[in-house]
């Protein structure tokens, strides 16, 4: 079923290659996103950590911006780190433009500089099933303020960690690194399969 | 030397955040702003830029504590600072400084020149720089998380970088044709761990990001090394010693995004005033070299 899925990585600055790497592992088509053409016929998206002022000033640069905002309004996206703050409706102290695909309020590097970041296994419940899942926050997010819509996934030292909203899924930390699939296969099942099976022309 | 902990990971989970971008040398704050504007990942704070150690002479060291503090407050991309090669206090001083990277540099005047600092005693990730393989893997044993080529800094010269690429990538593709004597050989050639040698033949490539540094100073420089499989950019008197640094940094960061495009390429290179004037590595004496330090 995943051999059909063409899922994107925005490739325009950070850790995209780990992503496409863990993507063809799955025997799922990846594409690198640094145009707006690249998003065509996408059935997700990956936004990989990274430096989010970076990527933020390169979306505008590539003028990507409009078709980037409209794509993760109705299509499966992922945000992970950088990611996530791009995904964010709010980011506290901070001229970067989110798109808004996500009620949350957040701050960047919310757990402090490189010396105090981290990594720990986490307990997560995904669905009905509990897994152990590597996780690096490195010059993490920390989310502040969720809206009631959103739904809390994870949390990690009573800070919300993993969390999403209709087709958008994000999570603060990386298990990308750890060549760890639990979280990307959690992606395609709980979002990109259904978004994708309400779309008739895919259905070719 | 344990590649499993968990800091190391986090020290390598940094470099891997920085892949795809450029690092700007700068050596003051209003420097830094200019750097984040024009799209760097992160910037590298150090006393002077290259070329003027190279001009001025004389010892360099690290950056005083303040400029780094006001580097730190004026940018929220991550700030990395270099500390002399083998000086082992500047860079717990550094690490004290909350600095995002140490780069142990060759461009700063060395304070040993026998032993490289113990990087596995530090929390703060370290780059450092290699011509050959062999320096390369000795670095990372040493505890480095990332790895950049050395180029020859200061110059504006991209050859030496060239050089120090195409060295690595050989070596590299040399080791994952070798049966596990010859690996035992290569490995006591190189003066590195065999545990090492071993997991690059496997990977066939190093195990930490391999980024570019040394003479770059045209969108163009900055694509040829990505080419030659550089996965980021450090860019140091190439930028504030050309004439309009804003509009070169621009430049230099799209090309890295956008290195398999000629097109774009060619459109990110108009209008950007003069270049760096630079010198070129072959007419400098061996003894002044950066790069064998």
């Amino acid at each position: 079923m995943y051999e059909r899925l063409k899922i994107g990585v925005l490739a325009l600055q950070g850790d995209f290659e780990r992503h496409l790497y863990q993507l063809t592992a799955l025997g799922v088509s990846g594409r690198e996103v640094r145009l707006s053409k690249d998003l065509l016929g996408l059935d997700g998206l990956i936004i990989p950590g990274g430096e989010s002022t970076t990527m933020n000033n390169l979306i505008d640069r590539f003028s990507l911006r409009q078709e980037l905002s409209a794509f993760v309004k109705h299509k499966a996206v992922w945000g992970t780190c950088a990611g996530m703050i791009m995904l964010a409706t709010r980011i506290i102290d901070s001229t970067l433009e989110p798109m808004g695909a996500i009620d949350i309020t957040v701050t960047r590097n919310g757990y402090g500089r490189q010396v105090f970041s981290f990594f720990t296994d986490l307990n997560l419940t995904l669905g009905d099933k509990n897994v152990i899942v590597p996780a690096s926050f490195i010059r993490a997010p920390l989310v502040n303020k969720t809206g009631s819509a959103v739904v809390v996934l994870a949390k990690y030292d009573n800070h919300p960690i993993l969390l999403s909203q209709g087709n958008c899924l994000v999570s603060s930390f990386h298990t990308e690194l750890h060549s760890d699939k639990t979280l990307l296969k959690y992606f395609i099942d709980k979002f990109v399969l259904p978004a994708q099976a309400l779309q008739p022309t895919n259905g070719k | 030397m344990d590649f499993t902990d968990k800091t190391y990971k986090i020290k390598v989970g940094l470099a891997e955040m920085l892949k795809g971008g450029v690092i700007m040398d700068v050596i003051n704050a209003d420097q830094a702003k200019l750097a984040e504007q024009s799209g760097a990942a992160a910037v590298m704070a150090l006393e002077r830029v290259p070329s003027d150690i190279r001009a001025d002479g004389g010892v360099a060291r690290m950056s005083a504590p303040e400029i780094i503090e006001e580097i730190k407050k004026a940018v929220t991309i991550p700030v990395m600072a270099k500390c002399r090669i083998g000086h082992f206090v500047e860079a717990e001083i550094l690490q004290a400084l909350e600095v995002d990277f140490i780069d142990e540099s060759e461009v700063l005047t060395p304070a040993d020149y026998k032993y490289h600092v113990d990087k596995w005693k530090f929390k703060v990730p370290f780059v450092c720089g290699c011509r050959n393989l062999g320096e390369a893997l000795r670095r990372i044993a040493e505890g480095a998380a990332m790895i950049r080529t050395k180029g020859e800094a200061g110059t504006g010269d991209v050859s030496e970088a060239v050089r120090h690429l195409r060295e690595i990538n050989r070596a590299i593709k040399t080791l994952t044709t070798m049966s596990d004597e010859e690996l035992n050989g290569a490995a006591k050639e190189m003066s590195a761990p065999l545990s090492i040698v071993k997991v690059v033949a496997k990977l066939g490539k190093l195990p930490v990001p391999n980024f570019a540094a040394g003479g770059v100073a045209t969108p163009a420089d900055a694509a040829l090394v990505m080419k030659l499989g550089a996965e980021s950019v450090f860019v140091g008197s190439g930028i504030f010693k050309a004439s309009n640094p804003e509009k070169r940094g621009r430049a230099i960061v799209t090309a890295v995004t956008q290195f398999s495009d000629p097109k774009a390429l060619a459109d990110c290179s108009r209008g950007l005033g003069e270049a760096m004037k630079g010198q070129p590595a072959a007419e400098i004496p061996d003894d002044k070299l950066l790069q064998i330090r």
